[in-house]
């Protein structure tokens, strides 16, 4: 494939019992940006049995054409015929640029398609940007290259990879890192019906049970969010955090310690191995702030930290330090809130 | 034996307890200033795999690693804890790799040895933290991947069955065999016994050999061999990989720059935890509509 005939954006959509995985639609809403950068088109991969009418919603967050692909064999997800469909769909299309969500799924079947491509896969990327790239090594250059940015060494540094082999650039995105857009419902596209060409090697493997639930918190869409950490002491004591998160209207999060130590679930961990957010408030109460913690909240819009460590590194993502007892300032919080509210 | 069960594992520097002078001032990783350790997630696919031995006693267990000389290690320590045989995958050429060319020279290694019924990893390794080289290496054998595997609940005759993660769940796969399982961190990996230890200490490469034997190697090589303490080394001429498709030729991805993590907030203000403090600080946030 020449330089001047770039392919498409590709997005993958994650689907569970007809209902689309937030983050597809925050990779849509980047791809929108990459794709518009390019100069091409932005597509999505929807694979699964009877989820025509999510076709829509896809429009609505900027994609171009949804390639359809509808069989019971795809129905639930497992790896091997969804790789099948979509290899197929790359040797047809050669899109530029293939974004998974970097989700238990996305996971799983980024990896053995890109495999079989023979191409790059970077995973857990926290940004993408469109940039050129002098590959001083084999004194080679490239234009409109996909910047691949992803923490490493257990999110100590931050690494920006670039594929320089033949395309699909494919990448997994983390949940919550990603903008999402503000979608036009009136906004149409186009719909290609894909016709799986499944045959029995795919499908040997076979569900015997499956049992699920979604999610009952959910932290990704909170605007406000009150944090403890190892710091908050026991578990008794994690309910300071539950009293400020009701009383401001806010849900509550937790680092790894916190939920190491049990005192809450993990659906509240947030950070590198738990869910990243971006809400409008962000109180951080007894969490010293390891970068595997600050991974995940960093992008908020307001942070306020509470330690009585003056050197804790939470203190320099802080927008508003407090250097105190939690045990003393969440009350004044609560009272000082409900005098002015 | 009737089963070959071979476990991929990875020696990998402690990257959960990072000190001050792990990091150089250029903001990379000064890898010799971490520890080496066994990957984790290995040592639940390790796990996995002895159970399975402790339930057959016609399942044989395969350890086998991609890594500097250093990385015998690893292997040894496997052995300690029950594993039959080791297989070190060592080679400048092998150097560079990303996880395309990694799962590669893996998948040359499962070849090589022969008829495997099953192949275990980790889910994940905690330097890269990708996840990608297990299915990777499933699919240039052409075999089924099942990831996520919490416990293995059937193994023999051809199948495989496993209750494995999924978002908010869990499912219960069953898989013909050969089949690759990625596992996590479910289950308690045994410590090394002692008599082991006693025993397979004393296992060495032919390198780690001839660095110290002199003209005697030879003889000695032969003599551990014979004891069953030979950890074999293989290079990439030896694994039949191609040479192109190994180490950084083989490797489409490139590192354009790194850099470390440094997270500001620009401004920050310091509010003191006094009544009147914080009393001031929620009248600011509410009046911004940031509360309220």
């Amino acid at each position: 494939m020449t330089q001047n005939t770039i392919g498409n954006v590709w997005v993958f959509i994650e689907q569970e019992g007809g209902k689309i995985a937030g983050v597809s639609l925050e990779l849509l809403s980047r791809a929108r940006e990459l794709a518009d950068t390019l100069g091409v088109k932005v597509e999505a991969l929807l694979l699964g049995n009877n989820i025509e009418n999510l076709v829509p919603e896809l429009w609505s967050y900027g994609c171009d054409n949804v390639f359809l692909a509808e069989d019971a064999r795809l129905e639930p997800f497992t790896v091997l015929p969804y790789a099948k469909v979509i290899m197929d769909l790359i040797l047809e299309h050669r899109p530029n640029i293939l974004m998974f969500g970097a989700t238990m799924k996305g996971r799983e079947l980024a990896p053995r398609v890109a495999s079989e491509k023979r191409c790059g896969l970077t995973a857990d990327c926290t940004d993408l940007r469109i940039d050129d790239f002098e590959d001083k090594v084999n004194k080679k250059s490239y234009q409109n290259k996909l910047m691949q940015i992803r923490p490493a060494f257990g999110g100590n540094i931050i690494a920006t990879i670039v594929n320089t082999w033949e395309d699909p650039q494919m990448v997994t995105v983390r949940e919550g890192v990603m903008k999402l857009g503000t979608p036009d419902p009136a906004r149409r596209g186009e719909v290609t019906r894909v016709t799986p060409a499944l045959t029995e090697k795919e499908t040997v493997v076979r569900v015997v049970e499956r049992i699920r639930a979604d999610k009952e918190i959910d932290l990704r869409g909170a605007q406000i969010i009150v944090a403890g950490g190892y710091g908050v002491g026991s578990q008794k004591n994690f309910q300071l955090i539950f009293d400020l998160a009701e009383a401001i209207g806010g849900e509550v999060g937790a680092s790894r310690a916190a939920v190491d130590a049990g005192w809450v679930c993990h659906d509240r961990q947030v950070g590198q191995t738990g869910v990243t957010v971006r809400p409008r408030l962000y109180i951080a109460c007894g969490i010293s702030g390891s970068v595997q913690h600050t991974a995940g909240m960093a992008e908020s819009k307001k942070i306020i930290a509470i330690n009585t460590d003056p050197n804790a590194p939470i203190f320099s993502v802080a927008h508003y330090a407090i250097c105190g007892d939690l045990n003393t300032v969440i009350p004044e919080m609560i009272k000082a809130f409900k005098a002015k509210a | 034996m009737k089963y070959t069960v071979l476990v991929f594992v990875k020696q990998v520097p402690d990257t959960q307890n990072i000190t001050g002078d792990a990091m150089t001032p250029e903001g990379t990783v000064n890898r010799s200033a971490l520890p080496a350790i066994f990957n984790p997630e290995d040592l639940n696919a390790l796990e996995a795999a002895l159970l399975l031995k402790d339930r057959n006693p016609e399942v044989r267990v395969v350890v086998a690693t991609m890594g500097p000389p250093a990385a015998a290690e690893v292997l040894r320590a496997s052995l300690c804890r029950g594993a039959d045989e080791a297989i070190l995958l060592t080679d400048r050429a092998f150097a560079g790799a990303d996880t395309l060319a990694t799962s590669y020279a893996l998948s040359c290694c499962a070849r090589k040895i022969g008829r495997v019924d099953l192949i275990l990893c980790g889910r994940q390794a905690i330097d890269g933290d990708t996840a990608q080289v297990g299915p990777q290496i499933a699919e240039k054998l052409a075999i089924p991947q099942l990831c996520y595997v919490e416990e293995i609940r059937e193994f023999g005759n051809g199948k495989v069955t496993v209750r494995r993660a999924i978002e908010g769940g869990y499912e219960v796969l069953e898989s013909p065999t050969p089949a690759l399982l990625t596992v996590v961190d479910a289950n308690d990996p045994r410590p090394m016994g002692a008599l082991r230890i006693m025993k397979y200490k004393r296992a060495k490469t032919p390198s780690e050999v001839r660095r110290n034997a002199g003209d005697d190697a030879e003889n000695r090589i032969a003599a551990l061999r014979d004891a069953g303490l030979l950890i074999q080394e293989w290079s990439a001429a030896d694994s039949g990989a191609d040479p192109s498709r190994i180490g950084l030729a083989g490797s489409p991805t490139k590192v354009k720059q790194v850099s470390s993590v440094v997270l500001t907030a620009g401004e920050s203000k310091s509010v003191e935890p006094t009544p009147a403090g914080i009393a001031e600080l929620m009248h600011e946030l509410i009046s911004d509509h940031t509360l309220g």
